[in-house]
């Protein structure tokens, strides 16, 4: 029994990691999430979570049910497909109560995000390098944002 | 766009690993070979290393508990890090590493100290008062029993923990060159030999780093540096350097043999983008030239000062050689495009949370650590059991 005594240092060692081995099974039932598990290696409940978000986007079909000279407009034009809160926002608030003034783009950061000319894009885009195209000027002042192009006398 | 040429596909143009991400294998690399070195001492043996063993544990502690904080900073939200603990996903290798990093810290390092700095820790608990007598009264676990049968059973104990040790050790850092070696889109990284050449340039840092510090230490405590010790290390390092250096020729000859589709880009990059970090300092200033001056320390009768200024020399060339390895591997396999048609720029932020500052702070952090270390628990040769003997 001596090798138990004179190893008794080791088995509080081995009781310290027992204790922080259960402390660790009893933290993580705490900490991991019921629902955790329950289709995949997630959140069940992280779905009607995020269902339950607030929604943010109105669709271009409600944004044209008023405004339906833009709606022309751009349907006339090259941006026909692009739809209306790609470029403005997400709008959803403004739909509901249009006394929300939902302010206007600016189209000196818009219009690149599409339009900047990279090799990576497919030739047949429409791309420009900003600095020498517009010289600095927005680009609302030679295109009409809803029916870009300029032959079609969408100059403003 | 500044910075490219060529082709990048938009995602490649900035990279999303940093100067963090290559101090990550550098650090974690030291611990693996701190420890290594340590265990050439007690599994193999070697006596002459025997004044660097505690230190070496020291060192492989501190440089651990610094490792995860790179990857901390360069994740966007660490407070939910925990979370891979909790629930960790097979398929995720960080994840497993994760456990391979507890493993290591807790069940292999602490406990080799523990019971190797046991008998200290219950003499100091003794001789010291105030809060630094709780302190190490604590650390007894209660357990004064410094009884010669109770050592000899740590030492037995130790000794099965450091076998188990060296594995975990190769485990914990083959691991890092895993984790690049299975990326299998990116040729730079992908090769099986990236977790054999990780470990192999971790002998060599982590060997060197402890060459430094001990010498260092050494000549700050005023004392004699025990020339035996340091050669014998020496000896090991410039062993261990010709393995690593093979392996990575060997790896290097396998890339331009096999020449496939990746190579012309790479090899562009090579000589332009990565000479000087690859070429001039990896290869010439971080390898070849601590080679050739250990080479010296092993075939001509050198004086003693000579031999420690060319330890010093060495062993701060090989560190610097192991980090712009770990900066080619990391960096480089960033700067090509999978498409192999363009190169993009690294350019390194200074004061942001992966910048050059950071890393500064957690390149000197782990020495700080260590300095406290070597406060509580004084790994010194000649003070060895010291307190003990004053004690009893
Ligand atoms: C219920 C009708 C209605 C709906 C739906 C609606 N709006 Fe409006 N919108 C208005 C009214 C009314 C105004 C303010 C009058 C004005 O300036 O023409 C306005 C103003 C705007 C303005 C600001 C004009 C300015 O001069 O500042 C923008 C931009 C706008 N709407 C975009 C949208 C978008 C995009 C949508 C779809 C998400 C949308 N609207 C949906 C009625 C609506
Ligand atoms: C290509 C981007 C783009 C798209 C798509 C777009 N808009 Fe606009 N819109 C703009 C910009 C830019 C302005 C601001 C023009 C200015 O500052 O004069 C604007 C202004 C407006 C205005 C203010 C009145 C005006 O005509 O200047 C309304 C209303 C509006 N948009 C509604 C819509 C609606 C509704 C849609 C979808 C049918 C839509 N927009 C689609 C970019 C766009
Ligand atoms: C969400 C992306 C997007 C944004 C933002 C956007 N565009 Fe476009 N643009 C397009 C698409 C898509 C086309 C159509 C390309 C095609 O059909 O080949 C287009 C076409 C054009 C054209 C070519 C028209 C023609 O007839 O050839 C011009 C000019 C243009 N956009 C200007 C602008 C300007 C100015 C803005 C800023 C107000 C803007 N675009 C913002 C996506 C965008
Ligand atoms: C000074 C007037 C002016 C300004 C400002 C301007 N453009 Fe243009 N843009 C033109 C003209 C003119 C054309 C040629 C029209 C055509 O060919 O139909 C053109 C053509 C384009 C085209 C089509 C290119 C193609 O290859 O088909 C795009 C895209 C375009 N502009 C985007 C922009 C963007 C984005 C801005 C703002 C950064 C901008 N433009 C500002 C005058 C202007």
């Amino acid at each position: 029994m001596r090798v138990f005594r004179d190893a008794g240092h080791l088995f509080r060692l081995a009781g310290l990691f027992a204790v922080g081995t259960l402390s660790f099974f009893i933290i993580r039932a705490f900490l991991v999430p019921r629902s955790f598990g329950e289709y995949g290696h997630y959140r069940g409940a992280a779905i009607s979570e995020i269902a339950a978000h607030p929604i943010r986007f109105a669709g271009h079909q409600t944004c044209e049910t008023c405004h339906t000279d833009v709606a022309q407009t751009k349907n006339s034009g090259k941006h026909a497909q692009v739809n209306c809160e790609a470029c403005h926002g997400p709008l959803a608030k403004h739909a509901d109560d249009p006394s929300i003034d939902p302010g206007k783009p600016d189209t000196a950061v818009l219009c690149v995000r599409c339009h900047a000319a990279s090799a990576a894009k497919p030739k047949g885009f429409p791309q420009v390098d900003a600095d020498q195209h517009s010289n600095g000027l927005p680009c609302q002042t030679c295109h009409q944002p809803h029916n870009p192009a300029i032959a079609a006398g969408g100059a403003k | 766009m500044p910075g490219v040429e060529g082709f990048m596909y938009p995602n490649e143009v900035s990279l999303y690993w940093s100067v963090l991400i290559v101090l990550y294998p550098f650090i974690t690399g030291l611990v693996a070979g701190a420890f290594i070195l340590a265990s050439l001492a007690r599994i193999f043996r070697v006596e002459a290393v025997k004044p660097t063993y505690r230190l070496a544990l020291l060192t492989a502690l501190a440089f651990l508990i610094v490792a995860p904080l790179p990857l901390q900073l360069h994740l966007g939200h660490p407070e939910r890090s925990y979370e891979m603990y909790l629930t960790p996903h097979r398929s995720s290798a960080m994840a497993m590493f994760g456990f391979v990093y507890l493993w290591y810290l807790m069940a292999v390092l602490v406990v080799e100290i523990w019971l190797d700095f046991r008998a200290d820790i219950v003499a100091l608990s003794q001789s010291t008062t105030g809060w630094r007598r709780w302190m190490y009264l604590a650390m007894t676990l209660g357990s004064a029993n410094v009884s010669p049968r109770a050592l000899a059973i740590d030492e037995r104990v130790g000794w099965l923990v450091t076998l188990i040790g060296v594995p975990s050790a190769f485990l914990l850092h083959g691991y890092v060159g895993f984790i690049f070696g299975s990326i299998k889109a990116n040729p730079w990284w992908s090769s099986p030999l990236m977790p054999v050449v990780f470990i192999f340039s971790a002998m060599v840092s982590g060997i060197a780093a402890v060459m430094l510090l001990y010498m260092a230490t050494t000549r700050l405590r005023r004392k004699l540096i025990d020339m035996r010790c340091v050669d014998t290390i020496a000896m090991y390092l410039f062993y261990i350097f010709i393995i690593d250096f093979s392996l990575e020729m060997l790896d290097l000859i396998h890339r331009i043999y096999e020449a496939d589709e990746s190579f012309r880009s790479l090899d562009f990059m090579v000589h332009t983008r990565l000479y000087f970090s690859q070429i001039v300092l990896q290869i010439f200033i971080g390898t070849l030239t601590p080679l050739v001056l250990l080479f010296l320390t092993q075939v001509m009768k050198l004086h003693e000062v000579v031999r420690k200024r060319i330890y010093a020399v060495a062993g701060s060339l090989a560190l610097i050689g192991i980090f712009a390895m770990r900066w080619n591997v990391v960096i480089g396999g960033q700067l090509f495009s999978k498409s192999f048609l363009g190169y993009t720029t690294y350019k390194m932020a200074l004061a942001t949370r992966e910048g050059l500052l950071v890393a500064i702070a957690l390149t000197l952090l782990p020495l700080l650590i260590l300095a406290v270390l070597v406060k509580i628990l004084p790994p010194w040769p000649d003070a060895e059991h010291a307190s003990i003997r004053e004690a009893v």
